[in-house]
């Protein structure tokens, strides 16, 4: 393709990063030196136009080397790709975290989000606000770190050479303070990591968890690690699936779809190659479940990753994990490579990293984020199963999907049913932040009570009163004190209009402020958008319009503006092309008619 | 090497019910056609018979028997025993919010008298969300002689942007950028059009549906107070430049031309010209003095 660009030329550093990843272009052609030959043989075609789907790392290597992605190093990133620079350009400013204009090396970026709140998130942002000036310089306000167990929340990035990021979590003014002002960054608190587990809960998916070395493949063989793979290729493919389907196993992701019936699909399907996606883009606001598993236990990951793919014939696997997760990232890939060392992998597994797009942990956002394109959504039918990553049929599950399988394939699917409620099978992770004093994630069978599960976290601080429970994130719904007693199951929430969802369960006393919340939600979505349908564009952005009036005039008739509300809410939840228009209403609908915020 | 063309088998036929009206469409049809073969009138915005459908714009969408949410009419195929409304309560209100959602935030006044007859149809009244509501109201950009675009007209239905690309010309000068409310369409890095890959076809000017991108003798005319399509006649010829034929509509006013198209279904051009058929007139109205 002819690519015409006209900006300055990329710098040489810029140059170095992207080469680094692709190594030396071989001709002009791919953005190089001029050689005599070049006049006369021209390159491109499907061959060059297949690399599209490196525009991320790309942008990664630039972004982590310089702070920045400038006009000179997308041209360059563009020429080697073979992509238009209009097209890189809506690319890169999809994505929050590819800044377009130059900045500093350092970068902190400091959860404002829901969990944190509750955690003093605002206080501390308002003392940065005061020392450092407006987001936007060295420090960046952020959705949902993942962190919620240790909020508030913090993630610190130094560009350059050796580029490094560090969680920092729980984070303090001083600690920030330090950062910023060019200190040493402070202890990682994440490793190691023990995260709180219910009492007993040791035999389940957590099992592993603070006990094996997260780093060493030896130390996972030897808590039985890999077994459930190698029981699986024993068994077959097609008797894998039977117990998967018999197991009534249902996607922890959200969407709680049966994963026997995904696999059975990917499997029967004729298309060539299949693909494998796992799905650890976990973004959802109060979700922290899949960072856990994949910094403390990512062997089982890979070996569920190995499975799911031996089992639906999948040539190549693709992990895509958030980049808000550095550690967990270096983890997995570490398990990748220690694994392959050994033999114990069959297929090629790949870590993608995301970029900062909350709707990217939607699988058909995901498969174009993957491809180099920006994460909007596809339009279903057709399915993943039949049309997925790269057109391919494909397999995705999430992170708690896979662990699941690994227990489903030793004890047998008739066995695993026997946990639970008869149509919510297994253990599930619950990933508890808030106001309770043991903030954590919790492993509990389906089907218990949200109020066992808060006293499992030790419940509310002394003299304090609950108001609301948040149940699945933002993209979940409130629960009321009254409504404690729900069983946590598909089917129970849904009987009280609730959702499981991705596991997130975030609890408010009495002193939490319930409008900024709602407000914050709001924000979130109109946020997090990908743009491309109307409902949801249009709608998240007067939603969050139309709520900041409601809760700034305190008086007056507002039956119009809930009116508004609920006029939006229904367009975004019957015809926006995907999960996150279709949710983005639900937790300020329950909040105001369930918790009566606007009375309040 | 080229793969092998598999011409296929003859298409089968599959049955569905529309607003309680039977009628069997050939498999791979949408629901549009079917909605259409029916005389049932359908907006659309996003949707054009010459680009691959997107089904971004939402006001199409139709109640479909079984599925959770309402689906897009344009892109969505029609299946054996389908039952679908396109008249509901719930249709009714998503095609209503989606207009008055789009026209709350984007000047539609250009918009074809279509699309102020859907408006009145579902009772789009855009005003209610508030005078204080954010828009994509912005300044023109004027930066080249040929056409200009006003993206305070700006629907974002990505039409543009697939004729710039593999559905027409694939110049690929404009994407859609940004996300959310801030998603918009841009050359790389929002650089002016000289600076760009653009070519000046003038195809995004073909297929924008709410007059964003235009001509800028129609713009300057608009401007001017001058501009009266009901003093405007419109000549069918055919390019005079090379030897494809493409089928032009000279767009006369004032004996001067002051814009050019090609029709959608004409089966040379597909309604795209390139930078001569649908820019180079200038010499035709060069007059002796």
């Amino acid at each position: 393709m002819d690519i015409r660009t006209t900006g300055d030329p990329a710098t040489e550093e810029e140059i170095a990063a992207i080469d680094g990843l692709l190594g030396e272009p071989e001709s002009l052609w791919q953005g190089g030196e001029r050689h005599p030959a070049d006049d006369h043989v021209a390159h491109g075609g499907r061959a060059v136009r297949s690399r599209r789907h490196l525009l991320l790392p790309v942008l990664h290597a630039i972004q982590d080397r310089t702070g920045w992605v400038s006009r000179g190093g997308l041209e360059y990133a563009c020429r080697r790709l073979s992509i238009p620079p209009a097209e890189a350009y809506g690319v890169v400013s999809f994505y929050a975290r590819f800044a377009l204009q130059p900045r500093g090396a350092l970068a902190l970026h400091v959860c404002d989000d829901i969990a944190c709140k509750c955690a003093g998130a605002d206080e501390l942002c308002a003392a940065l606000e005061k020392d450092f000036g407006a987001p936007g310089g060295a420090w960046h306000r952020s959705p949902c770190l993942g962190l919620c167990d240790r909020a508030p929340a913090a993630l610190v990035e130094g560009a350059g050479a050796d580029y490094e990021a560090r969680q920092i979590a729980p984070v303090t003014f001083a600690e920030a303070d330090g950062v910023l002002r060019g200190g040493a960054w402070p202890h990682n608190h994440s490793t190691p990591l023990s995260p709180t587990l219910s009492p007993g809960g040791r035999g389940g998916l957590l099992r592993r968890v603070g006990v094996v070395d997260p780093r060493s493949v030896d130390s996972y063989l030897d808590h039985g690690g890999f077994a459930a793979l190698r029981r699986a290729r024993e068994m077959g493919a097609e008797a894998v699936i039977h117990e998967v389907t018999d197991a009534r196993l249902l996607g922890r992701g959200g969407a709680a779809f049966p994963t026997g019936r995904k696999w059975e699909s990917v499997r029967k399907a004729d298309a060539r190659p299949h693909y494998l996606v796992c799905n650890a883009d976990e973004s959802e606001p109060g979700t922290f479940k899949d960072r856990v598993l994949m910094e403390n236990d990512p062997f089982a990951v890979v070996e569920g990753m190995a499975l799911a793919a031996f089992a639906t014939g999948c040539e190549k696997g693709y992990l895509y994990v958030r980049t808000e997760y550095p550690l967990a990232r270096q983890r997995i890939e570490n398990a990748i490579a220690r694994s392959r060392e050994r033999g114990l992998l069959e297929i090629d597994i790949e870590v993608r990293r995301g970029a900062g797009a909350y709707i990217c942990g939607e699988e058909t956002a995901l498969f174009n984020s993957i491809e180099g394109k920006r994460g909007e959504p596809r339009n279903k039918p057709p399915f993943p199963v039949e049309v997925g990553l790269f057109g391919k049929p494909t397999v995705e599950n999430n992170v708690e999907t896979l662990i699941n399988v690994l227990d489903i394939v030793i004890d047998g699917g008739a066995a695993y049913a026997t946990t639970g409620t008869r149509d919510s099978t297994g253990m599930r992770l619950f990933c508890v932040s808030g106001h309770v004093l043991k903030p954590g994630l919790y492993e509990v069978p389906m089907g218990t009570s949200l109020r066992a599960l808060i006293e499992l976290a030790e419940g509310l601080g002394p003299g304090r009163t609950l108001q609301a429970v948040l149940l699945g994130g933002a993209a979940g719904s409130f629960v009321t004190p009254a409504q404690l007693d729900v069983p946590l199951s598909f089917e129970g929430t849904r009987a009280i209009g609730a959702t499981l969802g991705s596991g997130a369960v975030i609890v408010f006393d009495d002193t939490a402020d319930m409008k900024q919340m709602l407000l914050r939600i709001a924000r979130f979505f109109r946020d997090e958008s990908c743009g491309q349908c109307v409902p949801c564009r249009v709608g998240t952005k007067r939603q969050e319009e139309i709520l900041e009036r409601l809760l700034a005039a305190p008086h007056g008739d507002r039956r119009a503006d809930v009116m508004l509300l609920t006029d939006i809410a229904q367009a975004m939840r019957d015809a926006s092309i995907c999960g996150l228009g279709q949710t983005a209403a639900n937790a300020i609908g329950s909040g105001l008619t369930q918790l009566r915020v606007l009375n309040g | 090497m080229a793969e092998p063309v598999f011409v296929g088998l003859p298409r089968k036929l599959v049955g569905v019910t529309i607003d309680g009206r039977d009628i069997e469409m050939t498999e791979g049809s949408t629901i549009l056609d079917a909605c259409r073969q029916l005389e049932v009138d359908t907006p659309t915005l996003c949707q054009l018979d010459t680009l691959t459908p997107i089904n971004v714009c939402r006001v199409c969408v139709v109640e479909l028997e079984g599925s959770r949410v309402l689906v897009p009419a344009c892109s969505r195929k029609v299946e054996a025993g389908m039952k679908i409304a396109t008249d509901s309560d719930r249709v009714r209100h998503s095609r209503r919010l989606v207009l008055e959602l789009l026209a709350s935030s984007v000047d539609m006044s250009l918009c074809s008298p279509r699309v102020h007859g859907w408006m009145a149809r579902y009772g789009a009244t855009p005003a209610r969300f508030g005078s204080e509501v954010a828009t994509v109201a912005q300044p023109v950009k004027v930066d080249n002689d040929l056409y200009v675009r006003d993206y305070s007209r700006c629907i974002l239905c990505y039409k543009c942007v697939e004729a710039c690309g593999v559905d027409a010309q694939n110049t690929f000068a404009i994407g859609v950028a940004g996300r959310g409310f801030d998603a918009h369409i841009s050359t790389e890095f929002d650089v002016g059009l000289p600076d760009s890959a653009c070519v000046y076809c003038g195809n995004c000017i073909g297929v924008c549906p709410t007059g964003a991108l235009m001509f800028k003798s129609e713009h300057d005319m608009r401007a001017a107070g001058t501009w009266d399509e009901s003093r405007q006649s419109v000549t069918e010829t055919v390019c005079p430049y090379c030897g494809v034929g493409c089928m032009l509509e000279l767009h006369v006013q004032d004996n001067t031309i002051v814009k050019v198209t090609s029709p959608l279904d004409n089966s040379v051009t597909a309604g795209h010209l390139c930078v001569k058929g649908r820019f180079g007139f200038e010499f035709v109205q060069r007059r002796r003095s």
